[in-house]
């Protein structure tokens, strides 16, 4: 052995640090990773004794497929409404709560400890406010409006969507909260002396800071937008109004039917646009966030 | 002047969205001390045209009610001592739960430790692909995870669920996030006071990430007390339902037995809320630190 005594235990420490991710990516490998080689195959196969290759068939089917398609929607649409405003209102939460005002660390509490009650817990408290004859219908007659059957239309949306951001909202606030915290004074100063406006400073200096947070924010809004599927399962159970059948709601059901060549589609397919959608944001990040990285 | 209004006014409007937000916990818990009676008096309407009873209530409409007419612990009474359902599905949600909570932070403290020391092409790959792997929401990965515990026989019991959720990658992300902060020089002094990796593991970067290690905890807990997607696939089966955890079963509670459902309700929120009251600078602590601010 030529190696000198310290060089052999880096060498050592080296294969520590391997040795300690093995556990990690023994179980990824087993639990995620092969089997979803085998959902790839499965997708692309007739069926899972026969094993014919038939190429997008699959997909196509799946494409044509209504109920996927009406979950797929609901989905994307509900995706797309709840997670700009998680993140847009979180935002203008943290900013409010940045200026100082008394109570801040109750409220701070106040906004986080939705987080952790179990949706199970608190759903007919829901139930009971979006009810036909319930407590926002009660409210909004009050005031001569027509009541909503909330639950079983298409504004059914807008409940599962207050429910998301109340859960939401904390988290997202607790991390505005801090980059808010970690601009640095100085440079608002400094555009403060130059006469900037606060809008000029707020467009120009904190969102340019904040673009790698509100990236984090977005995407883990995005992630829990898709667990929206609780809530709505606890609210009206496995066939819930058409505006409010989820991605997950085609998905047990397909469970249930074990078709298997459906399901190793749809999650091939879902997990292809996450793809699509992650890569797109981190280009908008480094375009925005290009001029902060010091 | 104007500054000292606008902040009077934004108090205002702070601690009335503080109300809203408190709404469903306060009235749950305050509606866990009424009367089974009471509470079909006021609620009772939701469900009638569900069951078609021929029932009558008080009113057609759902009363929200704050206070109840007579506080009573009778509700609980029941839930603890009459029904012994509740009890063994909340013993089922910790069943569940706490092994994965534990399992999933040990193998995070490990692989994390292994990803921000000597960093590699190799390890940077995979931690990319764990990336990648933690955006997959439950409708992709429950469908690996069907295939795997059909294959090994594990479907239907509860290592279907708790063996793929020890090694979910989110909590790798977070902790590794937090550990690359950890200044080098740290370890070097360590290792000039003669400490082995391990010991730098348990003794320097485990204490460093502690706040990082209760939060990632806490969200871990939540998440799977909370759980609702994977029993309803993995542990579907007639006598798997008996192992179903409380989450999944206070849907039909709420149903059926509406005079119980909001002491179930609270009971089945006390853990998750106390472990928030106790932890919750850690918490909010970790959640900065592995917030990617300054990442």
């Amino acid at each position: 052995m030529i190696f000198r005594k310290s060089q052999c235990g880096r060498r050592r420490e080296k294969i520590f640090s391997n040795i300690c991710i093995l556990p990690s990516l023994a179980g990824v490998m087993i639990f995620f990773i092969i089997p979803f080689g085998i959902v790839v195959r499965y997708s692309l196969v007739n069926n899972p004794v026969k094993k014919e290759y038939v190429g997008m068939d699959n997909y196509k089917a799946l494409m044509q497929n209504d109920a996927f398609r009406k979950a797929m929607q609901n989905t994307a649409f509900f995706s797309a409404i709840a997670v700009p405003l998680a993140v847009i209102l979180s935002l203008g939460l943290a900013i409010i709560l940045e200026r100082n005002i008394r109570g801040k660390s109750v409220l701070r509490t106040i906004f986080l400890s939705p987080l952790m009650v179990p949706t199970a817990s608190v759903v007919l408290v829901w139930q009971v406010l979006f009810h036909n004859n319930g407590t926002i219908n009660q409210i909004s007659e009050m005031f001569g409006r027509e009541p909503v059957d909330w639950l079983s239309s298409p504004k059914g949306q807008i409940a599962i969507i207050a429910m998301f951001l109340w859960k939401n909202l904390g988290y997202n606030m607790i991390l505005f909260m801090s980059a808010l915290s970690n601009i640095p004074k100085d440079i608002l100063e400094v555009a403060e002396l130059e006469g900037a406006g606060g809008l000029y400073k707020f467009i120009h200096i904190k969102l340019r800071y904040l673009s790698p947070t509100i990236l984090f924010v977005f995407i883990l809004s995005m992630i829990n937008s898709f667990k929206i599927f609780r809530e709505v399962y606890l609210l009206t159970g496995n066939y819930p109004h058409n505006k409010l059948y989820m991605l997950q709601h085609f998905m047990n059901n397909t469970f249930n039917q074990l078709d298997y060549q459906k399901l190793s589609a749809a999650a091939v397919f879902f997990s292809l646009i996450m793809i699509v959608i992650m890569a797109v944001l981190m280009i908008l990040e480094s375009v925005f966030g290009k001029d902060v990285e010091s | 002047m104007r500054a000292k209004s606008l902040d009077i006014l934004l108090t205002f409007f702070m601690i009335l969205a503080a109300l809203l937000f408190l709404i469903p916990i306060i009235v749950t818990i305050a509606d866990s001390f009424m009367t089974s009676g009471e509470i079909s008096a006021n609620y009772g309407a939701m469900f009638n045209n569900m069951n078609g009873s021929e029932q009558t209530y008080i009113s057609e409409n759902v009363n929200l009610k704050l206070i109840p007419d007579e506080v009573t612990v009778s509700q609980y009474r029941s839930v603890l001592t009459a029904n012994p359902d509740y009890l063994v599905k909340f013993w089922n949600s910790v069943r569940l739960t706490v092994p994965i909570t534990l399992f999933q932070l040990l193998v995070a403290l490990l692989a994390s430790y292994g990803f921000s020391r000597y960093p590699s092409k190799l390890k940077g790959i995979i931690f990319f692909a764990y990336i990648i792997l933690m955006i997959m929401p439950y409708q992709v990965t429950l469908v690996p995870n069907f295939l795997v515990a059909k294959r090994f026989g594990l479907l239907n019991t509860r290592s279907a669920i708790i063996l793929p959720a020890i090694f979910s990658p989110f909590s790798i992300y977070l902790l590794t996030k937090v550990m690359r902060r950890i200044p080098v020089s740290y370890i070097e002094a360590a290792k000039l006071d003669g400490a082995n990796e391990l010991q730098i593991l348990m003794k320097i970067y485990a204490p460093l990430c502690k706040n990082a290690l209760i939060a990632i905890g806490l969200l871990i807990f939540i998440d799977y007390w909370n759980m609702v997607e994977q029993p309803l696939i993995l542990m579907s089966s007639d006598e798997a339902k008996a192992m179903q955890p409380l989450s999944v079963f206070l849907a039909q509670i709420n149903t059926q037995d509406i005079g119980l459902a909001f002491a179930v309700g609270v009971v089945y929120m006390i853990p998750s809320l106390l472990l928030f009251l106790y932890f919750e600078d850690s918490l909010v602590d970790g959640i900065v630190s592995s917030g990617g601010i300054k990442g």
